[in-house]
């Protein structure tokens, strides 16, 4: 099963998961702020609506499109990365 | 520019694999490309080639035909109809790619109609397919309240899906009345092979109440959606829950067929003839962007495509009448969960219509046009590039969508800076 890091927590998930998918089921919500300061979370699950980004090794991705790997670093869009 | 590839197939969904398999076993060299993670669309997300059934079957005879190239987390971003040979450009994790084909089969699929009301922006909230696919993506629901709300049968094949992965399903509200809902019931029942889908169906749902003739009033919450607020008859009820599953029925994808000039119907579908051509020559459309009817029409479709791009008409002996079959079957759920204004959510003047620069229902109201809405607010030229708020603009406002352009998703600077290379067959 793949080890990922969560927002600097390591988690182990099933393989076939996405990275949507490990990022909700760590409760981490919301996932990101509109531009008036709403707070949002995943909304079509299939790559259209964009609200689901998230920074997987550096780059933001849609993460309902992102399946998990091994060694895999995800953070939420405005949580700072750099710690 | 000359044609590498014989065929390309866009969307990998029951419709893109029945085209790409009925077309390779005609001979032709077929690419077939999907932008998810792994091949089998919407209803068959996550389904794996061993499996007993028609997706194992079309998935293992697809993986395994040495005419056909299979390439997932591919997504079609550009793309020009050229006379002989047409051009995809592709964004994958790999980079930009270019692929030149004779033919191209599209079969995008469908996306949901979502319609903006109050806290519809909260997290929590999430569309009825879209909550179906997390959850075949891994999000656990055990033990979770559900409220699935909207219209359309996809409404109870979700409330059925997430039951059987241990949700707690409240309620399904459907906007439709009981007799538009019990004519399309019995139409389903009636279509070759399917009465006993729809007992197994009905079985999945039993204990869950339907509501009818129900409106979604609006979702409550603080930064997480706590509760949702329906309306039956004059009364209003609040059901506490973890997930709004809310959907009003389903879209045609055409933005790849828009951008090869590809004709459309006034409901917003690729035009095609009997043999799924379209008004462009050498493209062809199959599956629910060209009209929404489920997974049988989806593979017949398919399969039409699939033999008129290959020129194996023989096989084709006794479509016609499957076709009509299904044509009347689509009549049936278009009139039976037709959406009625009085029973649609109502957005106040504050509620965000576009999600992605959060311009309100107040801002948008003295527009004609989507054109002049957009210059002036920015509506629908954020992330989704009018995705969820273009359909969600048609039903509300009467306007027509018309922003589709190339790339059609938002590319990273290093796929900008990079030369595409052509993908050759192998
Ligand atoms: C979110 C959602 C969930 C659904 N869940 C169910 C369900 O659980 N049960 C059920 O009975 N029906 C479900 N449906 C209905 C389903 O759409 C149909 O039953 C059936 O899958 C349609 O088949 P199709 O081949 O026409 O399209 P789809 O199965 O939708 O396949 C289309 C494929 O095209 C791909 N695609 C689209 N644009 C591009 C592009 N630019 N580049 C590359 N690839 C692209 C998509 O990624 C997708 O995989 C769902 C629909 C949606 C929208
Ligand atoms: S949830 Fe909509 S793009 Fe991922």
């Amino acid at each position: 099963m793949p080890e990922l890091t969560l927002e600097g927590v390591r988690a182990t998930v099933p393989p076939g998961t996405t990275v949507l998918a490990a990022l909700q089921n760590a409760g981490l919500s919301p996932l990101r702020h509109s531009l008036s300061g709403g707070a949002r979370g995943a909304l079509c699950g299939m790559g259209s609506c964009y609200e689901c980004r998230a920074v997987v090794d550096g780059l933001t991705v849609r993460s309902c499109l992102t399946p998990v790997r091994e060694g895999q670093d995800v953070w939420r869009l405005e949580v700072n990365c750099d710690g | 520019m000359t044609a590498e590839w014989e065929a390309v197939v866009v969307g990998a969904g029951p419709a893109g694999l029945m085209a790409a398999l009925t077309a390779a076993q005609g001979g032709l060299r077929v690419l077939l490309l999907d932008a998810q993670p792994a091949a089998g669309g919407q209803i068959w997300r996550g389904a794996a080639a061993g499996q007993r059934g028609k997706a194992g079957e079309l998935l293992r005879g697809v993986a395994s035909h040495a005419g056909i190239t299979v390439l997932s987390g591919a997504e079609v971003i550009a793309a020009e109809a050229g006379g002989q040979s047409h051009t995809l450009t592709v964004s994958a994790e790999a980079g930009l790619s270019h692929i030149h084909a004779a033919r191209v089969i599209l079969a995008t699929g469908a996306t949901e109609r979502f319609l903006p009301f109050d806290g519809w922006t909260l997290p929590g909230v999430v569309g009825a397919g879209g909550l179906q696919a997390m959850s075949k993506g891994g999000l656990d629901l055990r033990g979770v309240r559900v409220v699935v709300a909207g219209s359309g049968p996809l409404l109870l094949a979700v409330a059925a899906g997430l039951r059987q992965k241990g949700a707690r399903v409240l309620a399904v509200a459907e906007q439709a009345g009981l007799p538009g809902v019990a004519a399309f019931g019995v139409a389903a029942a009636r279509l070759p092979g399917k009465a006993r889908e729809a007992l197994e169906l009905a079985a999945g749902l039993r204990g869950i109440p339907y509501w009818t003739d129900a409106a979604l009033v609006r979702a409550n919450g603080d930064g997480q959606l706590q509760s949702v607020t329906l309306r039956r008859g004059r009364r209003e009820i609040t059901l506490a829950c973890d997930f709004l599953a809310v959907g009003f029925g389903l879209v045609p994808e055409t933005r790849v067929a828009a951008l090869l000039g590809c004709p459309v119907t006034d409901a917003g579908a690729v035009n095609v003839n009997a043999w799924q051509a379209t008004g462009v020559s050498g493209i062809y459309a199959a599956g629910e962007v060209c009209g929404i009817g489920g997974v049988d029409g989806a593979l017949l479709e398919g399969l039409v495509a699939g033999c008129a791009a290959s020129g194996q008409i023989e096989r084709l002996h006794d479509s016609p009448r499957r076709a009509e079959t299904q044509r009347r079957f689509q009549a049936t759920l278009e009139r039976s969960f037709a959406l009625r204004p009085d029973r649609l959510p109502s957005p106040s003047p504050a509620t965000i219509v576009c999600r992605c620069e959060d311009v309100r229902h107040g801002q948008l109201q003295g527009f004609t046009n989507w054109t002049a809405a957009k210059l002036q607010t920015r509506c629908g030229m954020g992330a989704c590039q009018g995705r969820v708020c273009g359909p969600a603009c048609q039903t509300l406002y009467g306007w027509r969508f018309g922003g589709v352009r190339a790339p059609l998703a938002p590319l990273p600077l290093s796929q900008l800076l990079a030369e595409p290379n052509t993908l050759s067959p192998p």
